[in-house]
């Protein structure tokens, strides 16, 4: 495998590693203040809290990882990018900071203030949706180049409808991921009635996110045909997604084995998502940017390979000792400790 | 009115992004290693009050955190949104450094959920102090890997340049690069001096409005004589790094220092007024002083701006910037010394009004010596962005909007600093430390 290659690859699961804890971060923050306008805030609010209190930092860090990387490996992506997303990108970080520090206000400094709440809940959706631009653009025909610079068309952006069938998948799926994390968290924590609650979340949840990924098949072979013929030669990816799928509803529906349901929840995002990344090959920037423009030094890419297996060997560890104490420990789950 | 100049809009972001995040990374770097020195002097001592110490600071800790992640998040993105031309050169260096600088970050983001949670599940104390040395050494380590990336913008090495591509890179040679030792030294000193001022402040303030439990006590002996010894190693390292400049930047040196003509038995000129045709007005003048900064020997020559071409000299603004940093410095020096000389003697009363309000007064100056230092560090670095390969101009965005970006992220941080300080308040002014005492069954 070629350094190109090993790069991408570390650097997509890292995105989808973001992709599913920040989606159970997002998604439990709006369903935090969405029980506490429908009055149901007393029935979950307390799993909720218990699960993300000690894991909201390092939510953060997976998305940074990401964009470090990724100037690390391809410093085109720099150029393209960094050029074109000044607004969107600049947007993504304002509502990521108040988000961030809404969150410490909120549960450190004055529990109960409803406005840091209703801040933290409709950021949780709005970031989704303006992250998720990056893998639209990627997509080509928004961004343009003359001469020594580029541009984004933001007239194409909003009037697509492939863009916002990407919104649409990205808001459904924060939620259905979340949902099917939580059910799982509060049946562990043996808290029945807050299982009910999220349970009908989840359930509900899971028809919106198929029909979002079928709409975003179909827009996209009306966008880029030629990603989309190269998905198809992959439909076997696909297909198993679909799969995983209806394996975590049947068990989310039966109420039994939740964890693994969850598991499933995960496979289904990430035969898809790897699915749709290997199909997108060897475009970073289509039609502007392969991995194998500007890639960075032989030299560079060893040392960063190196620091990430370093890396690596010093985070598993550390994550490991993080979910036996507050997620897999069930006195701590049940509120016992 | 104004013309649209997107190189200096894009410098103005940057400047206020990083004046913003500075502040609560300075805090960031040097709070877990006095949460830790609090703890262990508690589980040392069987004290309690130094473990409540230790929970306080920490409480506080997590809302400054919060907006050290999220500023540092924005600081990491704008460096490409910002500056797509220099990433597109300089990432093919850097990101080594900024890459290990996440993982330190990721692993004392752990560390620290883990610490915070865990106050009272270990049935042994020093196992949750154990917690805490992760989290002491990431936030080192963060501070030690984006030095470098500053280091390495001052004295690029590790890298050959081939039609404007940077080629046959070196990366270890890059990050440890001149400046680096001398850098990271002063970043992380200055760092643990200004929290140990700050926290002081804290203390000094309660006992000033007249609070006399002993524990307000113990916080400022903990930290005052925390902050003398940082004091002394940030005076040394600060003569290290003016040998530094002397030898490697001298054009830095001289702008700070407004020498513009290269000389021996160079003097050292304090305050003062520029005219024009640069004469000096004001000033004190303290002969030798300079040659003795620069090479360690009162009769050795300083180079002059005289000898670099005009177009690229720094602005000679730093030379306040400079001189505030130093004075400031000497000012927390003197003070911290003082009071560990009045602990000392018995006869002396450590706790006289003007001492503490000297250091309360030492608590935001510190941080501003903080700010004026980078101010001095990165203004006098111009015109270049990467000094001696690449010019601000090269690196800048050509996007449209940064103005209506500044206007948005300005206010975005007027708002997390007031809502900051607002909880910080309240949190502490609801629960005052003779409640909790009284909660906890201390009393």
């Amino acid at each position: 495998m070629s350094y190109e290659v090993i790069g991408i690859s570390v650097l997509w699961t890292f995105l989808y590693g973001y992709l599913i804890v920040a989606s159970i971060d997002f998604g439990a923050g709006f369903f935090s203040y969405y029980s506490t306008i429908t009055k149901k805030n007393h029935l979950i609010n307390k799993v909720i809290v218990r699960y993300l209190s000690p894991v909201w930092e390092v939510t953060n860090v997976f998305l940074v990882f990401f964009f470090i990387g990724i100037v690390g490996f391809f410093p085109s992506t720099a150029y393209y990018y960094g050029t074109t997303l000044l607004v969107p990108g600049s947007i993504a970080i304002v509502l990521l900071a108040i988000r961030g520090s809404y969150y410490a206000f909120h549960h450190y400094g004055e529990k109960g203030n409803n406005f840091y709440q209703a801040l933290y809940g409709a950021t949780g959706l709005l970031i989704p949706a303006s992250l998720s631009v990056v893998l639209t653009i990627s997509e080509g025909g928004f961004i343009y180049k003359y001469e020594d610079s580029v541009w984004l068309d933001y007239g194409a952006l909003f009037t697509s409808f492939y863009s916002w069938a990407v919104v649409i998948l990205a808001l459904v799926s924060v939620l259905y991921i979340s949902a099917y994390f939580l059910a799982f968290y509060a049946k562990a924590a043996r808290d029945e009635n807050a299982f009910e609650v999220l349970r009908k979340y989840a359930l509900n949840w899971s028809l919106p996110t198929i029909l979002a990924s079928v709409l975003v098949f179909f827009a996209l072979s009306d966008h880029n045909p030629e990603h989309f013929d190269k998905m198809l030669e992959l439909s076997w990816m696909f297909s198993l997604s679909f799969l995983f799928f209806l394996g975590a509803v049947y068990l989310m529906w039966k109420k039994k084995h939740l964890g693994v349901a969850f598991i499933l929840v995960m496979l289904q995002f990430a035969t898809a998502f790897f699915g749709y990344g290997a199909s997108h090959m060897p475009y970073l920037l289509y039609p502007y940017l392969t991995i194998y423009d500007g890639f960075t030094n032989e030299s560079m890419a060893v040392a960063l390979i190196t620091a990430f297996i370093a890396g690596l060997c010093l985070l598993i560890p550390s994550l490991y000792l993080l979910m036996r104490l507050f997620l897999f420990d069930n006195k701590y789950v049940q509120g016992k400790k | 009115m104004f013309e649209y100049d997107p190189v200096l809009l894009s410098r103005i972001l940057t400047g206020i992004t990083l004046a913003v995040h500075v502040i609560f990374a300075t805090v960031g770097v040097g709070v877990p290693l006095m949460i830790a020195l609090a703890e262990w002097m508690g589980i040392k001592r069987n004290d309690e009050h130094y473990r409540l110490l230790a929970r306080r600071w920490a409480r506080g800790f997590v809302i400054t955190v919060a907006i050290g992640v999220v500023t540092g998040t924005a600081i990491g993105l704008q460096l490409s949104l910002l500056w797509p031309n220099f990433m597109q050169m300089a990432g093919h260096v850097i990101s080594l450094p900024l890459f290990m600088e996440t993982f330190a970050f990721f692993f004392e983001a752990i560390f620290l959920g883990i610490y915070l949670y865990t106050w009272d599940r270990f049935k042994k104390k020093i196992y949750h102090f154990f917690i805490l040395i992760p989290v002491a050494l990431g936030a080192m380590a963060s501070g030690f890997f984006i030095t470098t990336v500053n280091g390495f913008m001052n004295a690029p090495r590790g890298f050959d340049l081939e039609n404007g591509v940077l080629t046959n890179i070196r990366p270890l040679e890059a990050m440890f690069n001149p400046a680096t030792p001398t850098k990271v030294a002063h970043v992380l000193s200055s760092a643990y001096l200004t929290t140990a001022f700050v926290l002081a402040a804290i203390a000094a303030f309660a006992i000033l409005k007249g609070k006399d439990h002993v524990y307000h006590k113990k916080a400022l002996h903990l930290t005052m004589t925390a902050a003398a010894i940082f004091a002394i190693s940030t005076a040394i390292i600060g003569d290290f790094s003016g040998k530094y400049l002397a030898k490697y930047q001298p054009e830095k040196l001289a702008a700070a220092e407004w020498h513009f003509e290269t000389s021996t038995e160079a003097p050292l000129i304090l305050g003062g007024v520029l005219q024009e045709n640069n004469e000096v007005k004001y000033a004190l003048e303290i002969p030798y002083a300079l040659s003795i900064l620069a090479h360690g020997t009162p009769d050795a020559e300083v180079i002059g701006l005289e000898e670099f071409p005009e177009d690229e000299l720094p602005p000679l603004v730093v030379h306040y910037f400079f001189d505030l940093m130093v004075g400031i410095g000497m000012f927390l020096a003197f003070i911290s010394i003082l009071y560990v000389l009045f602990a000392k003697v018995r006869k002396w009363n450590e706790w006289n009004k003007p001492l503490l309000w000297a250091i309360v007064a030492g608590g935001p100056l510190s941080l501003l010596a903080i700010e004026m230092g980078w101010f001095f560090a990165e203004l006098g670095r111009q015109p270049w962005l990467l000094v001696g390969y690449m010019t601000v101009e090269q690196g800048a965005t050509t996007s449209e909007h940064v103005d209506l970006m500044i206007v948005l992220f300005v206010l975005l941080y007027i708002v997390l600093c007031t809502t900051c300080a607002t909880v910080l308040r309240k949190m502490f002014k609801n629960n005052p430390v003779e409640k909790e005492l009284h909660d906890r069954g201390m009393e």
